[in-house]
């Protein structure tokens, strides 16, 4: 019998906000333990939690690009267990009305290859609702200690329905996610820092059957790449599981990627009673049409429509769209540049070759770089109009990179201009065929990559001006003579 | 002078204050002076900072001859000792609950009401004893002390603001700060003669009170009479950003209120709640509030009988939703960041175990037992749901009633002061102490409680008149026309 894999995805995300979620306390990664802390975070006796706005916003703003239902009250509840981490011992979260409810996420299947464009579909969400992060434990010999920085960081959690059917359609769907999160400002979703962090839920089936298996939950993958061999080495140990007559058990499971090893974490049985019940020190805060109006505003293209308009409006192919459109920025840049040249095919290529290219090996992001739009469509300019040869461009745009002055002050102060005197390259060619009777009896004894020696004295002479078509017709009417 | 000095009104003290008759440093130090001398007796204050009392005094004094100099009037609490209830946070002043959890936590910020009494000029002075975590009705769950009821040191003063009514009543603070559950303001001030407020819900921001039952407790003055306590709660009322309970409504001239009012010689139409008059109501204080009834008949209000059907659940709703909301608000009582940590914890559960096993006294944990009970998976919509349910049908008897009503007359308490002992092996009996408070709490209403009698062995009996939502200056006019027509306040126990 064939198994096919039931997988859905539960994926916290922080959200990108000045404070934290109950207090003015600043909310931020990378400072020193517990600075980052007032009496409100550290609950103290007396203490009471006032919601932040911004993140209000902000989740609303996500539902709304995801295309879930608002609730018309923002509502709070009490998750209540007890660990170190949690200065209250409480969590305050959304248990019965998360905010935003529904909604779905476009995902991108890989393609058959790099340059392809893949499959796209739906990825459908059962809820996103809003809670706190809690502190981070730091174990040491004997001995464990707490950071509470990240302690009432506003937290997001998106839980998607049962419908992932493979690993690597949950890979795509956190690329997917993250570049709609990166879009609406709403996250910066780096791994690295816990701003996006990923559980799955995983089962297997009898393929083509419409009933669901026991689910595993998978915790700790800390990578995307995580998720998707974890996954993958997840439904591989199901499927022998019940391939040699066992059951697979209902657990909390702990992958590690670097070993590509999971183990258990707790059995079912050991599930929490959290005992929620709704925060008494949070008022429902009333989410009406005109605040939703207002957040719709903020809300920027999606992602793969601005793919899809990309690739229609300016006709730039997959390979230049799916290196753009990652990066908002980016695309704005693009279509700037596109606009200042009307030649968009030319800029997307200098954009997503040469300009990352550089970024890249200079470890630069987008707002330092000293090229700007304007830069990169006067070198298309420049290329197109014939004032310079596609080999000079290429020395304009590092030039360019490093200076940030405009294309034309680089070709002047280098004399990067393409030679467009034909007496003078006619004078070139006149030379060189004279300083050379060998290659021109070899040329003219029918041996025509004899030609090739006379090109190097040509360019030479022109110091790389001359446009290599012209010398060569040149050369051919000046040798058939 | 001392002795009048230690049993006058903020208002006489603010007018002698004003002439220069006294200093604030004179009167602090009379304050300091008389709880050194009776406290030992009474047992109202956990802890009192006499140094930074009298610099909080000469502070004051310095404010008002600045503002003398430059020909501007200082607010009614300038220089006047407030005392402080132990659940309120004072910065760089212990904070205890009364409990041994947080014997030694030392607060590092203001509530808001503290702020507010400091920006008004008063003085926090002291810390005053409760029932472990305001819980309790007699500070006999105080892990410390009991204190005693200054007109019979061998009864209790109420509670769980046992310590805040004591206080005043005894000479030890010329008004005080309470919490008020389901009755900490009320009750007390009942047992120990003296005047007790609880505000509506939301008039007073909750920041920094140590949380019981979040959607129960309010912040509320005691004090020596009516027009005292107005002018304390002008002082700390108001909306706060730091308290998304507390409402965002302006902050009337309380004084000036009552004096328009009396002025208006309006004839207030006053609801007898038949409930509040049955089984259990002591008689000699069924008939000092029955003769209350009367003085107010004579003053020329209208006495209706009004109905409370759903009364007789009060309790039993008060003691879901008050255990729910404290078995989760007492969860960070974990030793781990602050409070008392068990010396025998070996790790992070044990810490939890122990810490809380040895640092939470028996009514704390009964309550979390029960609230963490009512919460429970499977056991919520038969306890904690209903018990919502039963509280907004509570409420709704209030405003029914208040549609024929401007107030509602009751006693505060069933019994004057008890002797200590007497129901601490009984927490039924001790719970029943509060009948006639806790739909007050349910309901989000203000109540206030006033001297209306003695009994024959000497113990003050108080009045309950509750208002109507936000209504304080009604509430407290109809309170001020008794008391200004009687003279129960003028008596002071003999210490």
């Amino acid at each position: 019998m064939t198994y096919e894999p039931v997988i859905g995805l539960e994926v916290h995300v922080q959200l990108k906000t000045r404070s934290k979620m109950f207090t003015r306390a600043a909310a931020g990664y990378g400072f020193p333990e517990n600075t980052l802390t007032d009496p409100v975070v550290l609950a103290l006796p007396g203490t009471l939690p006032v919601m932040n706005k911004e993140a209000l916003d902000k989740i609303v703003r996500a539902g709304l690009m995801l295309g879930c239902e608002i609730a018309p009250v923002c509502k709070w509840d009490r998750k209540n267990y007890f660990y170190p981490d949690s200065p209250k011992n409480y969590q305050i979260s959304q248990y019965d009305q998360p905010i935003c409810r529904g909604g779905r996420v476009e995902i991108e299947l890989p393609g058959a290859a790099r340059n392809i464009m893949g499959e796209h579909r739906h990825v459908a969400l059962t809820r996103i609702h809003l809670e706190e992060d809690v502190g981070k434990l730091n174990h040491g010999d004997g001995d464990s200690l707490i950071d509470f920085n990240r302690a009432g960081t506003p937290l997001m959690e998106i839980v998607s329905e049962p419908v992932i059917a493979s690993a690597d359609e949950a890979f795509a769907y956190l690329t997917a996610l993250k570049a709609v999160m990166i879009y609406g400002g709403i996250s910066d979703c780096d791994m690295e820092k816990g701003q996006l962090r990923c559980d799955a839920n995983i089962s297997i089936r009898p393929a083509g059957s419409a009933g669901l298996g026991t689910k595993v939950e998978l915790k700790n993958l800390n990578s995307f790449a995580f998720v998707r061999d974890g996954i993958a080495h997840e439904i591989r140990r199901q499927i022998a599981v019940v391939q040699a007559g066992g059951k697979v058990a209902q657990e909390t499971r702990d992958y590690d990627g670097q070993t590509g090893e999971s183990q258990s974490l707790r059995s079912k049985e050991m599930a929490h009673d959290y005992r929620y019940f709704p925060d008494p020190d949070l008022m429902p805060v009333e989410v009406g049409e005109a605040w939703k109006a207002e957040v719709r505003a903020t809300c920027p293209e999606l992602p793969f429509d601005k793919q899809r308009r990309l690739q229609k409006d300016y006709a730039v192919p997959y390979t230049i769209t799916s290196v753009l459109v990652p990066d908002r920025e980016l695309c704005d840049f693009f279509e700037e540049a596109a606009r200042l040249c009307g030649k968009p095919q030319a800029a997307g290529n200098w954009i997503a070759n040469d300009l990352l290219r550089e970024l890249g090996s200079a470890k630069a992001g987008l707002a330092q770089s000293k090229v700007r739009p304007a830069h990169v469509a006067g070198l298309v300019r420049l290329v197109e109009e014939g004032v310079i040869l596609s080999n000079a461009a290429k020395e304009v745009f590092i030039d360019m990179f490093q200076t940030g002055e405009m294309p034309e002050a680089v070709v002047a102060r280098k004399g990067l201009r393409a030679e467009t005197n034909l007496d003078e390259i006619e004078r070139w060619c006149a030379e060189a065929i004279a300083a050379n009777p060998k290659s021109v009896a070899d040329f003219k004894g029918g041996k025509d990559s004899a030609i090739n020696a006379f090109k190097g004295p040509v360019m030479k002479a022109a110091k790389g001006r001359a446009d290599p078509k012209r010398v060569d017709e040149t050369l051919r009417r000046l040798l058939a003579v | 002078m001392a002795e009048d000095i230690l049993h006058s009104t903020i208002s006489e003290l603010s007018g002698r204050l004003g002439r220069g008759e006294i200093s604030s440093v004179e009167l602090m130090g009379a304050v300091i002076a008389r709880t050194k001398e009776v406290d030992g007796r009474v047992r109202a204050f956990n802890s009192f900072d006499e140094a930074d009392a009298l610099s909080q005094a000469r502070a004051s004094d310095k404010r008002r001859g600045a503002a003398k100099v430059a020909g501007v009037n200082v607010g009614p609490l300038e220089g006047i000792p407030i005392g402080m209830k132990d659940v309120i946070s004072v910065a760089g002043q212990p904070l205890t609950a009364s409990s041994r959890m947080l014997e030694n936590f030392v607060s590092p910020y203001d509530a808001t009401a503290t702020r507010k009494l400091k920006a008004a000029g008063a003085i926090c002075w002291g810390r005053l004893n409760l029932d472990e975590f305001a819980m309790g009705s007699s500070t006999e769950n105080s892990a410390f002390h009991t204190t005693c009821n200054p007109w019979d040191l061998g009864r209790v003063p109420g509670g769980s603001s046992g310590g805040s009514a004591a206080a005043v009543a005894s000479g030890e603070a010329t008004a005080s700060l309470g919490s008020d559950t389901g009755g900490s303001i009320r009750q007390p001030a009942a047992l120990c003669g003296v005047v007790g407020l609880k505000p509506s819900y939301g008039r007073v921001s909750r920041y920094g009170l140590i949380a019981f039952a979040s959607s129960l407790d309010q912040i509320g003055p005691f004090a020596r009479s009516v027009g005292d306590a107005a002018s304390v709660l002008g002082a700390i009322a108001g909306h706060d950003p730091r308290d998304s309970t507390s409402v965002r409504m302006d902050v009337p001239d309380y004084g000036r209120g009552m004096a328009d009012l009396a002025k208006s010689g309006r004839r207030w139409r006053l609801g007898i709640p038949k409930e509040y008059f049955g089984e259990g109501l002591d008689p000699e204080v069924g008939a000092a509030v029955q003769s209350a009834i009367g003085e107010y008949r004579r003053m020329g209000c209208e006495i209706r009988e009004v109905s409370l059907p759903h009364t007789r659940y009060a309790v039993g709703a008060y003691y879901i939703i008050a255990t729910a909301e404290c078995s989760s608000n007492l969860a960070r009582y974990d030793g781990v960041r602050y409070g008392h940590r068990s010396k025998d914890a070996t790790d992070a559960l044990d810490i939890y175990f122990k810490s809380r096993a040895e640092g939470f006294g028996a009514e704390v944990k009964r309550r979390i037992i029960l609230g963490t009970y009512v919460l429970s998976s499977g056991y919520y919509d038969a306890f904690y749901l209903r018990a919502q349910k039963v509280r907004t049908l509570i409420r709704r008897d209030f405003l029914e009633a208040y549609r024929e009503v401007d107030a509602i007359v009751t006693p505060t308490s069933p019994t004057p002061a008890f002797p200590k002992g007497d129901k601490t092996s009984n927490p039924l009996a001790m719970y029943l102490n509060d009948i006639y408070t806790i739909g007050v709490n349910l309901a989000g209403l203000p109540g206030i409680s006033i001297p209306c009698g003695f009994t024959r062995a000497g113990l003050p009996i108080g009045l309950q008149v509750i208002g109507q939502p936000f209504k304080e200056t009604e509430l407290l006019a109809v309170a001020a026309a008794y008391e200004a027509a009687t003279d129960w306040g003028s008596r002071h126990p003999n210490l």
